[in-house]
């Protein structure tokens, strides 16, 4: 018995290579992947824009001040005010609550249900499957316009149902993916093992196919990010998201910046720069972790 | 072959049933009357619930919905989608009258992208982590973080400021008067086509790094071929099929959902009709649009699984 221990122990991993610390993984990964770093630099600034907003910003998102209205950028604000004379870099960085809750919540929330069908789907095969792969079909065929317009139509334009709109294009892409992986791991031979060995369904699923799909669960939350959040800028920009007053970046640039713009093109500017970094970011690092976690995927 | 093609037909059947049942279901549920529109908008309350009744009848809304949705259906499988509820014109007409902006739009921007994408993306995966390959991939990206409406907006910005110009009123096509027909396409051309060109371009570029990273790919230069031929010839060719499927897709996508851009150029394309179609509650002609839009999505995805078999030889569909 003690030798076993000893052995593993003694694994060749832990000699060849030592351990690095959090600084050096970041070091590493910079220098293998400036592009991805640049990316999460961006994800990292835009976090603290939405966590600090308050702190970083005297002025309120939402108070009208009509003593200042159109000012131009200045000492005062930054990126000048618009036509309530509410402060425009105020307001992108609150926005970035509503652009990261948006992201985050509508591509978990898409690829969780996809995901989940994906499994199932993949799993159960035969008829189950068949069904599950027709109502996906529907679903990717359907225009997400049409959906968010019922959605705001039914619920009322809202950040909260934004998402919902949002989400429900991304469930068949999601289940697309994660039914392939499914597939393929259940035709490993430890799934066979496994189930010869009598464990029950839900533990094959939960114990051996969940752990197995969660890179490409991983990698697709990630790739869909930055896509949410541009969907919610323009579903917001077409007035079927966030209703006034929120500051929500797609609907900051829609009505009275195209039609101030020539007076005031501020206005129209630096929201469209947020939502423009902001995905960028996304992107940018949501390529380059596709790259780490799956190599048949490399550069794409 | 013949099979695989019979059973992919079969199974665009159920799809695009689900596609009608579910915008049928949908546009019943949405709150909102149209023959109260129709009728007098806000002043609903105060009309003769005889005269809704008889407009009901008039426009076969009292019927049962699952006759509705059957009439409809079988009025579908003959080519026959209805008449607005608002116009009293077929939907057919209506939608004729904006679809060659729509394709115009989707056709010039596929050619964009097509110019743009393949040399650039080439280009990027010959000089994989170059300066080139750099420039290529954050200006993709970017591409595709860039909101179209905003790049819109700015276009319209610079063009007021600078030119005096105003958005045109009335679609001009181009065998009518090509000039007029330029001036107006060409900002939402530019606009759609940057975006579309990005997506190209990144699928470009990671199709022929992996092709070049093929062994046939190692035998021609071995052969002493010149960079042209062995680039262009023998890797191009080979790494065309997911691109060809990519522009298939996006094509598909882009006569009927160009919303945002239509709006921010006020332009009358099949975009803006189904949205104001929603928001007139037009049932027929929003069943029809979204029924015409998911048919052509399916139709493409089928004709691009079938290139690739004519393609790629080796591609054999059970």
């Amino acid at each position: 018995m003690a030798t076993n221990v000893e052995l593993s122990r003694s694994t060749p991993i832990a000699d060849v290579a030592p351990r690095l610390s959090v600084l050096e993984e970041i070091v590493g990964f910079v220098r293998k992947k400036p592009l991805g770093a640049a990316g999460g630099l961006i994800i990292v600034v835009m976090l603290a824009a939405a966590i600090f907003a308050g702190a970083l910003t005297p002025y309120d998102p939402y108070q009208a001040d009509y003593g200042v209205q159109f000012a131009r950028p200045n000492a005062d604000h930054w990126f000048g005010t618009d036509e309530f004379g509410r402060d425009v870099l105020t307001r992108i960085l609150y926005g970035a609550r509503i652009a990261l809750f948006v992201g985050f919540t509508a591509s978990m929330t898409g690829c969780t249900l996809g995901g989940l069908l994906g499994v199932t789907s993949a799993y159960a095969g035969g008829k189950v499957d068949l069904l599950m792969e027709r109502l996906m079909d529907v679903l990717l065929a359907f225009p997400q316009l049409i959906l968010a317009l019922a959605v705001a139509s039914i619920l009322g334009p809202a950040v909260e149902n934004v998402v919902i709109a949002v989400a429900i294009p991304i469930i068949p892409r999601a289940a697309r993916v994660v039914r392939a992986t499914a597939l393929s791991v259940k035709e490993n031979v430890y799934v066979e093992a496994v189930s010869a060995l009598g464990a029950s369904r839900r533990r094959v699923v939960l114990q051996h196919i969940l752990p197995n799909v969660v890179a490409p669960y991983i990698i697709m939350v990630t790739a869909q990010l930055g896509g949410a959040i541009l969907a919610e800028a323009a579903l917001s920009y077409l007035g079927l998201g966030a209703a006034e007053p929120t500051p929500s970046w797609g609907l900051m640039l829609s009505g009275s910046a195209s039609a101030y713009a020539e007076k005031a093109p501020w206005i129209a500017l630096f929201p469209g720069i947020a939502i423009s970094l902001a995905v960028f970011g996304f992107n940018l690092f949501g390529d380059s972790l596709r790259d780490a976690l799956d190599p048949k995927l490399r550069g794409r | 072959m013949r099979t695989y093609i019979t059973k992919r037909l079969l199974l665009i059947v159920p799809t695009l049933f689900g596609v009608a049942a579910l915008v049928f279901v949908i546009m019943r549920v949405i709150p909102g009357d149209v023959t109260l529109l129709i009728l007098g908008g806000d002043q609903a309350g105060r009309i003769d619930p005889a005269q809704i009744a008889a407009m009901k009848h008039q426009l076969g809304l009292d019927q049962p919905l699952l006759v509705q949705f059957g009439t409809w259906l079988w009025g579908v499988l003959r080519f026959d989608f209805g008449t607005s509820l608002w116009t009293g014109q077929p939907v057919i007409e209506e939608l004729l009258i904006r679809l060659p902006l729509s394709l115009e739009l989707a056709l010039l921007a596929s050619m964009v992208s097509v110019v743009i994408a393949i040399p650039l993306g080439m280009l990027a995966a010959v000089r994989q982590d170059s300066w080139v390959d750099y420039v290529v991939r954050v200006v993709s990206i970017g591409g595709l973080a860039i909101p179209s409406f905003w790049i819109g907006i700015l276009c319209i910005l610079l063009l007021v400021i600078y030119f005096g110009w105003g958005p045109p009123l009335e679609f001009t096509p181009p065998w009518v008067d090509p000039w007029a027909n330029f001036q107006q396409m060409v900002w939402p051309v530019v606009t759609v086509g940057y975006r579309y060109a990005a997506v190209t371009t990144r699928m470009t570029r990671s199709t022929v790094l992996e092709v070049l990273r093929e062994d046939y790919i190692r035998t021609a230069w071995a052969k002493g071929l010149r960079e042209r031929v062995v680039v262009v010839r023998h890797a191009l060719k080979n790494a065309m099929l997911p691109v060809i499927t990519l522009i298939g897709t996006e094509f598909a996508f882009l006569i009927g959902g160009l919303v945002v851009t239509e709006t921010v150029f006020t332009l009358n394309g099949v975009g803006r009709f189904v949205v104001d179609a929603v928001a007139h509650r037009d049932y027929p002609v929003v069943q029809a649009l979204v029924f015409l839009i998911a048919f052509s999505f399916v139709i493409v995805n089928l004709l691009v699984d079938l290139t690739y078999a004519w393609f790629d030889p080796r591609i054999r569909y059970r």
